[in-house]
Protein backbone atom coordinates (compact mmCIF):
# COMPACT_ATOMS: atom_id res chain seq x y z
CA UNK A 1 0.00 0.00 0.00
CA UNK A 2 1.45 3.19 -0.97
CA UNK A 3 -1.17 5.48 1.02
CA UNK A 4 -2.97 5.81 3.99
CA UNK A 5 -6.14 7.47 3.52
CA UNK A 6 -8.73 5.19 5.24
CA UNK A 7 -8.84 2.78 8.32
CA UNK A 8 -10.71 0.48 5.79
CA UNK A 9 -7.78 0.53 3.50
CA UNK A 10 -5.91 -1.44 5.93
CA UNK A 11 -6.16 -5.38 6.87
CA UNK A 12 -6.66 -6.96 10.57
CA UNK A 13 -2.77 -7.89 9.52
CA UNK A 14 -2.13 -4.32 8.83
CA UNK A 15 -3.37 -3.45 11.85
CA UNK A 16 -1.57 -5.67 13.97
CA UNK A 17 1.83 -5.04 12.00
CA UNK A 18 1.65 -1.44 12.24
CA UNK A 19 0.97 -2.21 16.11
CA UNK A 20 3.85 -4.29 16.54
CA UNK A 21 6.31 -1.83 14.69
CA UNK A 22 4.77 1.45 16.98
CA UNK A 23 5.75 -1.15 20.27
CA UNK A 24 9.29 -0.44 18.80
CA UNK A 25 8.85 3.29 18.49
CA UNK A 26 7.63 3.61 21.51
CA UNK A 27 10.83 2.45 23.19
CA UNK A 28 12.58 4.95 21.12
CA UNK A 29 10.96 7.88 23.56
CA UNK A 30 12.83 6.27 26.33
CA UNK A 31 15.81 7.06 25.23
CA UNK A 32 18.96 9.33 24.95
CA UNK A 33 18.82 9.16 21.23
CA UNK A 34 15.49 9.62 20.18
CA UNK A 35 16.61 9.38 16.33
CA UNK A 36 16.30 6.09 14.09
CA UNK A 37 18.08 6.41 10.43
CA UNK A 38 15.42 4.53 8.63
CA UNK A 39 14.06 7.62 6.59
CA UNK A 40 17.73 9.39 6.34
CA UNK A 41 17.07 11.03 2.76
CA UNK A 42 13.84 10.95 2.28
CA UNK A 43 11.51 14.24 2.52
CA UNK A 44 8.17 14.76 4.42
CA UNK A 45 5.82 17.61 3.90
CA UNK A 46 2.69 18.11 6.77
CA UNK A 47 0.16 20.24 4.70
CA UNK A 48 -2.53 21.45 7.16
CA UNK A 49 -4.78 23.30 5.50
CA UNK A 50 -6.82 23.13 9.17
CA UNK A 51 -5.57 24.19 12.57
CA UNK A 52 -4.16 21.48 14.65
CA UNK A 53 -1.33 20.95 17.35
CA UNK A 54 -0.71 17.76 18.41
CA UNK A 55 -1.05 15.96 14.82
CA UNK A 56 0.97 17.98 13.46
CA UNK A 57 3.56 18.39 15.88
CA UNK A 58 3.11 14.53 16.18
CA UNK A 59 3.43 13.82 12.57
CA UNK A 60 6.73 16.46 12.46
CA UNK A 61 8.78 14.60 15.47
CA UNK A 62 7.73 11.19 13.65
CA UNK A 63 9.33 11.85 10.75
CA UNK A 64 12.44 13.98 12.80
CA UNK A 65 12.86 10.34 14.54
CA UNK A 66 12.91 8.94 11.89
CA UNK A 67 15.46 10.74 10.47
CA UNK A 68 13.98 12.18 7.73
CA UNK A 69 13.64 15.97 6.38
CA UNK A 70 10.42 17.32 7.46
CA UNK A 71 8.59 20.80 6.24
CA UNK A 72 5.11 22.35 7.54
CA UNK A 73 2.73 24.33 5.33
CA UNK A 74 0.13 25.92 6.47
CA UNK A 75 -2.94 27.61 4.86
CA UNK A 76 -2.24 30.36 6.55
CA UNK A 77 1.38 32.09 5.39
CA UNK A 78 1.09 29.70 2.12
CA UNK A 79 0.09 30.50 -1.37
CA UNK A 80 -3.76 28.61 -0.63
CA UNK A 81 -4.28 32.35 1.37
CA UNK A 82 -3.84 34.25 -1.72
CA UNK A 83 -6.17 31.90 -3.63
CA UNK A 84 -3.57 29.36 -5.17
CA UNK A 85 -5.93 25.95 -5.46
CA UNK A 86 -5.45 23.07 -3.26
CA UNK A 87 -4.36 20.90 -6.60
CA UNK A 88 -1.68 23.63 -7.70
CA UNK A 89 -0.49 23.91 -3.88
CA UNK A 90 0.53 20.13 -4.04
CA UNK A 91 1.57 19.85 -7.32
CA UNK A 92 3.89 23.16 -6.57
CA UNK A 93 5.32 21.01 -3.30
CA UNK A 94 5.62 17.89 -4.56
CA UNK A 95 7.59 19.51 -7.35
CA UNK A 96 10.72 20.04 -4.79
CA UNK A 97 11.23 15.99 -4.73
CA UNK A 98 8.77 15.17 -1.89
CA UNK A 99 8.45 12.04 -0.53
CA UNK A 100 5.73 11.99 1.77
CA UNK A 101 2.92 14.12 2.42
CA UNK A 102 0.76 14.58 5.74
CA UNK A 103 -2.53 16.38 4.33
CA UNK A 104 -4.66 17.93 6.97
CA UNK A 105 -7.95 19.35 4.94
CA UNK A 106 -11.81 20.95 6.16
CA UNK A 107 -12.82 18.62 3.05
CA UNK A 108 -14.30 15.53 3.27
CA UNK A 109 -12.43 13.61 0.60
CA UNK A 110 -8.77 15.69 0.15
CA UNK A 111 -6.20 13.39 0.75
CA UNK A 112 -7.78 10.94 -1.18
CA UNK A 113 -8.25 13.62 -4.25
CA UNK A 114 -4.50 14.59 -3.26
CA UNK A 115 -3.42 10.75 -3.70
CA UNK A 116 -4.67 10.67 -7.26
CA UNK A 117 -2.53 14.09 -8.18
CA UNK A 118 0.76 13.37 -6.46
CA UNK A 119 3.62 10.37 -6.71
CA UNK A 120 4.38 10.66 -3.44
CA UNK A 121 2.79 8.31 -0.58
CA UNK A 122 -0.35 10.58 0.88
CA UNK A 123 -1.07 9.72 4.89
CA UNK A 124 -4.59 10.96 5.41
CA UNK A 125 -3.94 13.62 8.63
CA UNK A 126 -7.82 14.21 8.75
CA UNK A 127 -10.25 15.08 5.98
CA UNK A 128 -13.19 17.17 6.46
CA UNK A 129 -16.02 15.19 8.76
CA UNK A 130 -14.92 11.92 6.92
CA UNK A 131 -11.47 10.15 8.70
CA UNK A 132 -8.76 10.52 10.78
CA UNK A 133 -7.00 7.14 10.17
CA UNK A 134 -3.89 8.02 12.59
CA UNK A 135 -5.81 8.88 15.13
CA UNK A 136 -8.12 5.30 15.14
CA UNK A 137 -5.18 3.61 15.25
CA UNK A 138 -3.21 5.51 17.94
CA UNK A 139 -6.92 5.44 20.08
CA UNK A 140 -7.00 1.24 19.43
CA UNK A 141 -3.36 1.01 20.38
CA UNK A 142 -3.36 2.74 23.43
CA UNK A 143 -6.58 1.01 24.40
CA UNK A 144 -4.97 -2.45 23.51
CA UNK A 145 -1.78 -1.47 25.56
CA UNK A 146 -3.81 -0.84 29.03
CA UNK A 147 -6.55 -3.82 27.92
CA UNK A 148 -4.70 -6.13 26.74
CA UNK A 149 -6.66 -7.03 23.89
CA UNK A 150 -9.48 -5.32 22.10
CA UNK A 151 -11.45 -8.60 21.22
CA UNK A 152 -14.83 -9.09 23.03
CA UNK A 153 -14.17 -6.10 24.54
CA UNK A 154 -16.87 -2.95 25.30
CA UNK A 155 -15.81 0.44 23.77
CA UNK A 156 -18.32 3.52 24.49
CA UNK A 157 -17.90 6.17 21.95
CA UNK A 158 -19.77 9.54 23.45
CA UNK A 159 -20.68 12.88 21.60
CA UNK A 160 -20.59 14.66 19.04
CA UNK A 161 -20.58 11.78 16.81
CA UNK A 162 -22.21 13.92 13.40
CA UNK A 163 -18.88 16.09 13.35
CA UNK A 164 -16.89 14.02 14.03
CA UNK A 165 -13.96 12.03 11.88
CA UNK A 166 -12.61 10.75 14.79
CA UNK A 167 -15.41 8.73 15.23
CA UNK A 168 -15.83 7.54 11.78
CA UNK A 169 -12.51 5.70 11.99
CA UNK A 170 -12.27 4.50 15.18
CA UNK A 171 -15.44 2.46 14.89
CA UNK A 172 -14.07 0.62 11.82
CA UNK A 173 -10.58 0.10 13.51
CA UNK A 174 -12.14 -1.02 17.15
CA UNK A 175 -14.16 -3.48 15.11
CA UNK A 176 -11.85 -4.96 13.30
CA UNK A 177 -9.83 -5.65 16.14
CA UNK A 178 -12.47 -7.22 18.03
CA UNK A 179 -14.33 -4.64 19.88
CA UNK A 180 -17.83 -4.33 20.83
CA UNK A 181 -18.94 0.01 19.81
CA UNK A 182 -21.72 1.69 21.17
CA UNK A 183 -21.90 4.65 19.97
CA UNK A 184 -23.47 7.53 22.35
CA UNK A 185 -24.65 10.89 21.20
CA UNK A 186 -27.66 12.95 21.72
CA UNK A 187 -30.54 12.87 19.06
CA UNK A 188 -29.15 16.05 17.50
CA UNK A 189 -25.36 14.76 17.31
CA UNK A 190 -26.17 11.15 15.77
CA UNK A 191 -25.24 10.86 12.24
CA UNK A 192 -28.60 10.41 9.50
CA UNK A 193 -28.62 7.27 8.28
CA UNK A 194 -26.61 5.76 11.43
CA UNK A 195 -29.12 3.03 11.72
CA UNK A 196 -28.53 1.50 8.23
CA UNK A 197 -24.65 2.15 9.27
CA UNK A 198 -24.60 0.54 12.67
CA UNK A 199 -26.21 -2.70 11.28
CA UNK A 200 -23.89 -3.01 8.55
CA UNK A 201 -20.72 -2.27 10.55
CA UNK A 202 -21.60 -4.05 13.76
CA UNK A 203 -22.14 -1.34 16.23
CA UNK A 204 -24.72 -0.42 18.37
CA UNK A 205 -26.24 2.97 19.22
CA UNK A 206 -28.07 4.55 22.70
CA UNK A 207 -29.07 8.15 23.36
CA UNK A 208 -28.70 7.04 27.07
CA UNK A 209 -24.63 7.31 28.60
CA UNK A 210 -25.80 6.41 32.65
CA UNK A 211 -27.08 3.18 31.00
CA UNK A 212 -24.14 2.20 28.88
CA UNK A 213 -21.19 3.97 31.31
CA UNK A 214 -21.53 0.87 33.59
CA UNK A 215 -21.34 -1.66 31.20
CA UNK A 216 -17.95 -0.04 28.87
CA UNK A 217 -14.74 -1.32 29.50
CA UNK A 218 -13.50 1.17 27.56
CA UNK A 219 -14.44 5.26 27.26
CA UNK A 220 -13.83 7.43 24.06
CA UNK A 221 -15.37 11.23 25.28
CA UNK A 222 -15.39 13.17 21.67
CA UNK A 223 -14.74 17.09 21.08
CA UNK A 224 -18.18 19.06 20.74
CA UNK A 225 -16.70 20.81 17.48
CA UNK A 226 -18.82 23.69 17.82
CA UNK A 227 -16.66 25.55 14.95
CA UNK A 228 -18.64 22.72 12.55
CA UNK A 229 -21.64 23.69 13.66
CA UNK A 230 -23.86 25.53 11.38
CA UNK A 231 -27.03 25.63 13.56
CA UNK A 232 -28.27 25.10 17.05
CA UNK A 233 -27.62 21.03 18.18
CA UNK A 234 -28.49 21.28 21.37
CA UNK A 235 -29.99 24.46 24.05
CA UNK A 236 -27.13 25.34 25.89
CA UNK A 237 -23.55 24.09 26.78
CA UNK A 238 -25.00 23.22 30.15
CA UNK A 239 -27.74 20.92 29.12
CA UNK A 240 -24.86 19.01 26.70
CA UNK A 241 -22.93 18.63 29.84
CA UNK A 242 -25.88 17.44 32.31
CA UNK A 243 -27.10 14.89 29.40
CA UNK A 244 -23.90 13.52 27.57
CA UNK A 245 -20.33 15.19 29.54
CA UNK A 246 -18.41 12.88 31.45
CA UNK A 247 -18.93 14.33 34.85
CA UNK A 248 -17.64 13.82 38.75
CA UNK A 249 -20.62 11.78 39.36
CA UNK A 250 -20.66 9.77 36.13
CA UNK A 251 -16.91 9.09 36.61
CA UNK A 252 -18.34 7.19 39.45
CA UNK A 253 -20.11 5.00 37.43
CA UNK A 254 -16.78 3.63 35.93
CA UNK A 255 -14.50 0.83 37.18
CA UNK A 256 -10.63 2.52 38.46
CA UNK A 257 -9.26 0.62 35.44
CA UNK A 258 -11.74 1.35 32.76
CA UNK A 259 -9.25 3.73 30.47
CA UNK A 260 -10.84 7.56 29.45
CA UNK A 261 -9.75 8.76 25.79
CA UNK A 262 -10.25 12.04 24.13
CA UNK A 263 -8.77 12.76 21.19
CA UNK A 264 -8.71 16.52 22.08
CA UNK A 265 -8.35 18.98 22.45
CA UNK A 266 -10.68 18.85 25.33
CA UNK A 267 -13.48 21.36 26.12
CA UNK A 268 -13.20 21.00 29.99
CA UNK A 269 -16.13 21.36 31.83
CA UNK A 270 -18.60 20.64 28.79
CA UNK A 271 -17.99 17.45 27.26
CA UNK A 272 -15.25 16.08 30.09
CA UNK A 273 -15.18 17.25 33.00
CA UNK A 274 -11.47 18.21 34.83
CA UNK A 275 -11.89 15.40 37.24
CA UNK A 276 -12.29 13.22 34.63
CA UNK A 277 -9.60 14.13 32.08
CA UNK A 278 -6.67 14.23 34.67
CA UNK A 279 -8.14 11.11 36.20
CA UNK A 280 -5.76 8.31 37.29
CA UNK A 281 -7.46 5.92 34.41
CA UNK A 282 -6.92 8.92 31.97
CA UNK A 283 -5.49 7.81 28.73
CA UNK A 284 -5.28 11.20 27.11
CA UNK A 285 -1.27 11.93 27.53
CA UNK A 286 -0.79 8.41 26.66
CA UNK A 287 -2.75 9.06 23.61
CA UNK A 288 0.02 11.22 23.08
CA UNK A 289 3.21 9.65 23.19
CA UNK A 290 1.06 6.26 21.60
CA UNK A 291 0.00 8.62 18.69
CA UNK A 292 3.87 9.42 17.86
CA UNK A 293 4.22 5.78 17.64
CA UNK A 294 1.86 4.98 15.43
CA UNK A 295 3.12 7.90 13.30
CA UNK A 296 6.39 6.87 13.10
CA UNK A 297 5.51 3.23 12.22
CA UNK A 298 2.94 4.39 9.41
CA UNK A 299 6.01 6.86 7.95
CA UNK A 300 8.20 3.67 8.35
CA UNK A 301 6.16 1.56 6.65
CA UNK A 302 4.73 3.90 3.72
CA UNK A 303 8.29 4.83 3.37
CA UNK A 304 10.95 3.16 4.10
CA UNK A 305 11.24 0.39 1.88
CA UNK A 306 11.29 0.22 -1.87
CA UNK A 307 8.67 2.35 -3.84
CA UNK A 308 6.35 -0.55 -4.38
CA UNK A 309 6.59 -1.37 -0.79
CA UNK A 310 4.46 -0.15 2.41
CA UNK A 311 2.34 -2.21 4.04
CA UNK A 312 0.76 -5.11 1.81
CA UNK B 1 4.00 -8.11 3.94
CA UNK B 2 7.40 -7.60 5.62
CA UNK B 3 10.76 -9.22 3.80
CA UNK B 4 12.59 -11.87 5.72
CA UNK B 5 14.77 -10.06 8.24
CA UNK B 6 18.20 -10.41 7.04
CA UNK B 7 18.66 -9.73 3.10
CA UNK B 8 22.36 -10.38 3.79
CA UNK B 9 21.34 -14.46 4.85
CA UNK B 10 20.14 -15.55 1.53
CA UNK B 11 21.01 -18.24 3.64
CA UNK B 12 17.86 -19.70 4.82
CA UNK B 13 16.23 -20.79 1.76
CA UNK B 14 14.83 -24.22 1.72
CA UNK B 15 14.19 -24.88 -1.31
CA UNK B 16 13.00 -28.53 -1.95
CA UNK B 17 15.31 -28.94 -5.07
CA UNK B 18 18.25 -27.84 -2.89
CA UNK B 19 20.34 -30.98 -1.40
CA UNK B 20 21.29 -29.59 1.86
CA UNK B 21 24.15 -30.94 3.85
CA UNK B 22 24.48 -31.03 7.25
CA UNK B 23 27.37 -29.00 8.84
CA UNK B 24 26.55 -28.72 12.23
CA UNK B 25 24.19 -31.36 14.11
CA UNK B 26 22.62 -30.23 17.68
CA UNK B 27 25.29 -31.58 19.37
CA UNK B 28 28.16 -29.90 17.46
CA UNK B 29 25.72 -26.54 17.95
CA UNK B 30 26.26 -26.96 21.85
CA UNK B 31 30.05 -27.90 21.26
CA UNK B 32 30.42 -25.18 19.78
CA UNK B 33 28.63 -22.65 22.01
CA UNK B 34 30.12 -24.27 25.31
CA UNK B 35 33.44 -23.16 23.91
CA UNK B 36 32.42 -19.41 22.69
CA UNK B 37 31.23 -19.41 26.23
CA UNK B 38 34.67 -20.32 27.59
CA UNK B 39 36.16 -18.33 25.40
CA UNK B 40 34.58 -15.02 26.59
CA UNK B 41 34.65 -15.86 30.43
CA UNK B 42 38.68 -16.40 29.36
CA UNK B 43 38.90 -13.30 27.09
CA UNK B 44 36.51 -11.39 29.92
CA UNK B 45 38.67 -12.58 33.10
CA UNK B 46 35.08 -14.00 34.47
CA UNK B 47 31.47 -12.93 33.81
CA UNK B 48 31.73 -9.17 35.08
CA UNK B 49 30.38 -6.17 33.12
CA UNK B 50 29.21 -9.00 30.70
CA UNK B 51 26.25 -8.00 28.22
CA UNK B 52 25.04 -10.49 25.79
CA UNK B 53 22.76 -8.81 22.97
CA UNK B 54 21.53 -11.64 20.13
CA UNK B 55 20.61 -10.26 17.32
CA UNK B 56 16.77 -10.36 15.80
CA UNK B 57 16.37 -13.40 14.93
CA UNK B 58 18.29 -16.04 15.72
CA UNK B 59 20.76 -14.63 17.49
CA UNK B 60 18.38 -14.07 20.87
CA UNK B 61 18.36 -17.60 21.36
CA UNK B 62 21.97 -18.49 20.66
CA UNK B 63 22.63 -15.59 23.07
CA UNK B 64 20.48 -17.30 25.96
CA UNK B 65 22.27 -20.61 25.37
CA UNK B 66 25.70 -18.86 25.81
CA UNK B 67 23.93 -16.80 28.80
CA UNK B 68 22.70 -20.51 30.23
CA UNK B 69 26.44 -21.81 29.76
CA UNK B 70 28.34 -19.06 31.06
CA UNK B 71 25.71 -19.37 34.58
CA UNK B 72 26.54 -22.61 34.93
CA UNK B 73 30.09 -21.95 34.81
CA UNK B 74 30.11 -18.86 36.91
CA UNK B 75 27.44 -19.68 39.23
CA UNK B 76 25.83 -16.13 38.49
CA UNK B 77 23.77 -14.53 35.98
CA UNK B 78 24.58 -13.07 33.02
CA UNK B 79 22.93 -10.06 31.30
CA UNK B 80 20.93 -10.87 28.26
CA UNK B 81 19.62 -8.16 25.67
CA UNK B 82 18.10 -8.22 22.80
CA UNK B 83 19.08 -5.73 19.69
CA UNK B 84 16.97 -5.14 16.13
CA UNK B 85 18.84 -3.54 13.55
CA UNK B 86 16.45 -3.09 11.19
CA UNK B 87 15.80 0.90 11.23
CA UNK B 88 20.12 1.09 10.66
CA UNK B 89 20.06 -0.85 7.86
CA UNK B 90 21.27 0.27 4.56
CA UNK B 91 19.25 -1.33 2.61
CA UNK B 92 15.88 -0.39 3.32
CA UNK B 93 15.22 1.07 0.12
CA UNK B 94 16.20 -1.19 -1.50
CA UNK B 95 13.49 -4.24 -0.05
CA UNK B 96 9.97 -4.22 0.26
CA UNK B 97 9.54 -2.92 3.99
CA UNK B 98 10.91 -5.13 7.05
CA UNK B 99 9.10 -5.46 9.95
CA UNK B 100 11.13 -4.37 13.19
CA UNK B 101 11.31 -6.41 16.22
CA UNK B 102 11.87 -5.51 19.57
CA UNK B 103 15.33 -3.94 21.25
CA UNK B 104 15.55 -4.57 24.82
CA UNK B 105 18.64 -3.63 26.65
CA UNK B 106 19.35 -5.20 30.19
CA UNK B 107 17.97 -3.53 33.33
CA UNK B 108 21.34 -2.25 33.86
CA UNK B 109 21.99 -0.88 29.94
CA UNK B 110 25.37 -1.11 28.19
CA UNK B 111 27.05 1.98 29.38
CA UNK B 112 30.69 1.09 30.78
CA UNK B 113 30.14 -2.74 30.11
CA UNK B 114 31.27 -5.33 27.91
CA UNK B 115 28.73 -5.72 25.15
CA UNK B 116 28.93 -9.10 23.23
CA UNK B 117 26.83 -9.23 19.63
CA UNK B 118 25.63 -12.69 19.05
CA UNK B 119 24.62 -13.65 15.97
CA UNK B 120 23.92 -16.86 13.56
CA UNK B 121 25.83 -16.28 10.54
CA UNK B 122 28.85 -14.27 9.53
CA UNK B 123 28.41 -13.05 6.06
CA UNK B 124 28.78 -9.76 4.45
CA UNK B 125 29.18 -7.71 7.56
CA UNK B 126 26.37 -5.62 6.76
CA UNK B 127 24.21 -6.30 10.21
CA UNK B 128 26.82 -6.17 12.18
CA UNK B 129 27.72 -2.76 10.99
CA UNK B 130 24.06 -1.89 11.57
CA UNK B 131 24.51 -2.99 14.98
CA UNK B 132 27.19 -0.78 15.50
CA UNK B 133 25.20 1.78 14.89
CA UNK B 134 22.48 0.82 16.75
CA UNK B 135 24.74 0.65 19.88
CA UNK B 136 25.61 3.51 19.16
CA UNK B 137 22.29 5.21 19.83
CA UNK B 138 21.70 2.80 22.91
CA UNK B 139 24.87 3.65 24.83
CA UNK B 140 28.18 3.40 25.43
CA UNK B 141 29.86 0.11 26.49
CA UNK B 142 33.36 0.12 27.18
CA UNK B 143 33.95 -2.64 24.38
CA UNK B 144 32.22 -4.52 21.67
CA UNK B 145 32.91 -8.22 20.98
CA UNK B 146 31.24 -10.31 18.05
CA UNK B 147 30.51 -14.02 18.54
CA UNK B 148 28.89 -15.71 15.97
CA UNK B 149 27.88 -19.48 15.26
CA UNK B 150 28.80 -19.58 11.60
CA UNK B 151 31.24 -17.29 9.86
CA UNK B 152 30.75 -18.02 6.05
CA UNK B 153 32.79 -15.44 5.09
CA UNK B 154 32.85 -12.85 1.75
CA UNK B 155 32.84 -9.67 3.78
CA UNK B 156 31.95 -6.74 2.32
CA UNK B 157 32.89 -4.38 4.93
CA UNK B 158 36.16 -4.61 7.68
CA UNK B 159 34.42 -6.37 10.27
CA UNK B 160 35.59 -9.99 11.95
CA UNK B 161 34.57 -12.13 14.77
CA UNK B 162 35.78 -12.50 17.77
CA UNK B 163 34.41 -15.77 18.71
CA UNK B 164 32.98 -18.33 15.96
CA UNK B 165 31.50 -21.57 16.51
CA UNK B 166 32.13 -23.33 12.92
CA UNK B 167 34.65 -21.38 9.86
CA UNK B 168 32.81 -22.39 6.94
CA UNK B 169 34.22 -21.53 4.12
CA UNK B 170 31.17 -21.25 1.20
CA UNK B 171 30.38 -20.45 -2.00
CA UNK B 172 28.68 -16.67 -3.06
CA UNK B 173 25.84 -19.23 -4.38
CA UNK B 174 25.80 -21.79 -1.79
CA UNK B 175 23.19 -21.01 0.69
CA UNK B 176 24.20 -21.89 4.82
CA UNK B 177 20.73 -21.94 6.70
CA UNK B 178 21.02 -22.51 10.58
CA UNK B 179 17.89 -23.79 12.58
CA UNK B 180 17.50 -23.30 16.09
CA UNK B 181 15.06 -25.26 18.01
CA UNK B 182 13.62 -22.62 19.46
CA UNK B 183 12.69 -20.70 16.14
CA UNK B 184 12.76 -23.87 13.58
CA UNK B 185 12.08 -26.66 15.87
CA UNK B 186 15.30 -28.40 15.43
CA UNK B 187 19.20 -27.38 15.75
CA UNK B 188 20.93 -28.44 12.57
CA UNK B 189 23.11 -26.02 10.24
CA UNK B 190 23.12 -26.71 6.65
CA UNK B 191 24.82 -25.85 3.32
CA UNK B 192 23.15 -26.16 -0.28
Amino acid sequence: MKHLLSVDDLSRDDIDMLFATAADMHDVQNREVKKLPALRGRTVVNMFFEDSTRTRSSFEIAGKWLSADVINVSAKGSSASKGESLRDTVLTVCAMGVDGLVIRHPASGAALQVSEWVDASVVNAGDGMHEHPTQALLDAYTLQRRLGSLEGRHVAIIGDLTHSRVFRSNVQCLTKLGARVTAVAPPTLMPSGIGAWSDAAGFETSYDVDAVLPEADAVMMLRVQRERMSGAFFPSAREYTVGYGLTRNRLALLGPDVPICHPGPMNRGLEIAADAADAAQSAVLEQVSSGLAIRMAVLYHLLAGESEGGIA
Amino acid sequence: MPAPDKADHPARDTSPERADRTVLDARDISRALTRISHELLERNKGANDLVLLGLHTRGVPLARRIADKIAAVEGTPVAVGELDVTMYRDDLRSQPTRRAHKTALPPGGIDRKVVVLVDDVLFSGRTIRAALDALADLGRPSAVRLAVLVDRGHRELPIRADHVGKNLPSALAERVSVHLSEVDGTDEVTIS
